[in-house]
């Protein structure tokens, strides 16, 4: 974990370095003096050599001082504290959301397989991977904002602000549910050991519950991680759409003005998140199913 | 195996013979025809495709000229408002140009865009994932490094970083921006598909057809090109028709967010970048472009899904 995230700070330090221009030049209709770029230079310290930027950047990070923002000119620690609350929040909701919905109909649909519910959440969960979340954001706030005018179009703070973000966020996410959670229960549903169940005459609820839900869960749990990884990808473009004021926007506005330090701030975040995410899904797997044994 | 004994089971045996002979890809192509939806999905690819390319033909406007005296933006003719031109049946956009060229020259964008950085990625990923899962090594050691690396950037951050670093360079300017992008998609895809080659082949190698082949003395590379790529290639296919729309939807994020396709040369993306701050006066000119876009993704989304249960029944989800 420890050198992959050494990796990925290298590699964003390397590809934010070697952008052409500066944050410096962002408004061209009043180019800086170059007696002011190079003060700023230094204040930030790109005068020096990229290695030892490099160098004197990481031994900050290990300090946990991340720099300042130069397009803000504020600590990073402090930006990503303001948002940070913003994006767990909208992403936990999601991340809920999503499992709410997709778990009851993932296992609806695989118990009434090859019915209109099977055919209507299949059409859903196909349709929910497919379409990009800001295509879909744009005919919800067609329909719902523009239209029917139930929620606001952009900003956050009120609860009616965040149902069309946490919705289309968890969209995605529940599409891909509902489609494991499905597969995984027919897979579950066709065992011998259900059949044995039958056989000795337990009831159909306790058979589904106790035995096919049971194990149905396990291939489930084991993609909650990628599905939180998603999220966590899909938030920034959500955010930038809505206009939510967290990282993730933060992130995409500091790309785009070169911001190196939030860069480098928010990537290592959002990295560190995603292997978490992904080593906890290992984790989860071995205690549910002792059968697999954790590698390595 | 035993030779039939009567005369009937002799007749049985000729008339099996005698049956059209259909391939494994014959057959998975069968199966592909009989899913409607896969059907229904490459005709909107193959209509997609034409209209890409007769784009010059159909537009009735050129879709980059701005008018000369350019009125307010239009609404499509069937909102019956009054700022409706009869000769812009969807419209125009901010600068006045007609949303129906801009559409069916952006269509362009997104084919090239798809299937491009595919055939790279896939150059790459297949032949560095079977040299690394055939011959092991430090190749092997250098690509399994690599790939933990690359997953734990989230794809579409990458090619965000990628696209940001070098949009303003020379390079980023190459056909308005589109080379990049496909060189960005192409860093950020080949690593896929090599760790998914490098599985296959892993499971492969062993097997007793390989096996049978060195003992003729065929050569690494004929088995690498011969054995295993053949043996190999169902759910490389599979992947490959997944990535397609999802390298559309890579360009069309990327000039969604500003940093994709510079204009004026239209796309989809762009098209909704553009008309979005004027979305609550004129949503059509946001909505086209979205719904061109919702339709290309779900018909690739459909033959992906037709393409993964044709070729291989078991796979099916």
């Amino acid at each position: 974990m420890i050198p992959t995230l050494f990796f990925v700070s290298l590699i964003t330090f390397g590809l934010a370095k070697a952008a052409p221009g500066s944050p410096f030049d962002k408004n061209p209709d009043k180019p800086a003096r170059q007696a002011t770029i190079d003060r700023w230079n230094a204040y930030y310290g790109l005068d020096k050599p990229v290695h030892e930027q490099y160098i004197q950047y990481m031994g900050n990070v290990l300090r946990f001082d991340f720099g300042t923002s130069v397009r803000r000119n504020r600590p990073v620690s402090e930006i990503i504290a303001s948002g940070f609350p913003i994006t767990a929040q909208l992403g936990m909701q999601a991340l809920i959301l999503a499992l709410a919905v997709a778990l009851p109909l993932g296992v609806i649909s695989a118990l009434r397989q090859n019915t209109m519910v099977d055919y209507g959440s299949l059409f859903f969960a196909t349709v929910g991977t497919t379409i990009p979340s800001f295509v879909m954001a744009i005919f919800f706030i067609y329909i719902f904002g523009l239209g029917l005018k139930l929620f606001p179009i952009t900003g956050w703070g009120t609860p009616q602000h965040m149902v069309m973000p946490t919705v289309i966020l968890a969209l995605g996410a529940a599409a891909f549910l509902a489609r494991i959670t499905r597969a995984s229960m027919l897979e579950a549903i066709r065992q011998d050991y259900v059949r044995t169940a039958r056989s000795k005459g337990l009831r159909e609820q306790v058979v589904i519950v106790g035995h096919v839900l049971k194990n149905a869960m396990i291939p489930v749990a084991t993609v909650v991680g990628p599905a939180a990884a998603g999220l966590i990808t899909g938030s920034f473009i959500i955010e930038t759409f809505f206009s939510v004021p967290g990282i993730g926007r933060e992130y995409v506005t500091s790309i785009l003005a070169l911001d190196y330090p939030v860069i480098m701030a928010t990537t290592l975040l959002y990295a560190f998140f995603i292997i978490v995410a992904n080593l906890s899904v290992d984790l989860v797997y071995g205690m549910l199913d002792p059968r697999i044994k954790v590698a390595k | 195996m035993a030779t039939a004994s009567t005369t009937q089971e002799r007749a049985a045996e000729l008339n099996v013979l005698s049956r059209k002979q259909r391939s494994l890809w014959g057959d998975a192509l069968y199966r592909l025809m009989r899913n409607k939806a896969a059907v229904g999905g490459l005709i909107v690819i193959a209509s997609a495709f034409l209209v890409a390319i007769f784009a010059p033909v159909l537009a009735p406007y050129d879709p980059i000229a701005i008018p000369l005296n350019p009125s307010t933006q239009m609404e499509p003719l069937w909102t019956g408002s009054k700022y409706t031109d009869p000769r812009y049946l969807l419209g125009t956009d901010f600068l006045g140009r007609d949303i129906i060229s801009r559409l069916i020259f952006a269509s362009r964008i997104s084919m090239v865009v798809g299937f491009i950085p595919t055939f790279i990625v896939f150059g790459l990923g297949v032949s560095i994932g079977m040299s690394a899962g055939f011959f092991g090594g430090w190749l092997d050691q250098l690509l399994m490094r690599f790939t933990d690396i690359i997953y734990a950037f989230p794809d579409f951050l990458f090619l965000l970083i990628i696209v940001a670093s070098f949009r303003a360079s020379g390079f980023g300017k190459v056909l308005d921006g589109l080379m990049l992008i496909f060189v960005a998609i192409a860093i950020v895809g080949w690593v896929g598909v090599a760790r998914l080659t490098r599985g296959q082949v892993l499971a492969l190698k062993e097997r007793e057809f390989v096996e049978a082949a060195r003992s003729v003395g065929a050569t690494s590379g004929r088995i690498m090109a011969k054995h295993l790529l053949p043996n190999a290639l169902a759910p490389l296919i599979v992947t490959a028709a997944f990535a397609v729309p999802s390298a559309i939807l890579g360009e069309a994020t990327l000039s969604f967010l500003g940093v994709g396709i510079i204009p004026p040369t239209p796309s989809w993306g762009q098209m909704i970048n553009e008309g979005f701050p004027l979305f609550s006066s004129n949503p059509w000119a946001v909505l086209m472009p979205a719904i061109c876009i919702s339709v290309v993704m779900l018909a690739f989304t459909f033959v992906g899904d037709g393409l993964r249960d044709a070729l291989d029944p078991r796979m099916k989800t």
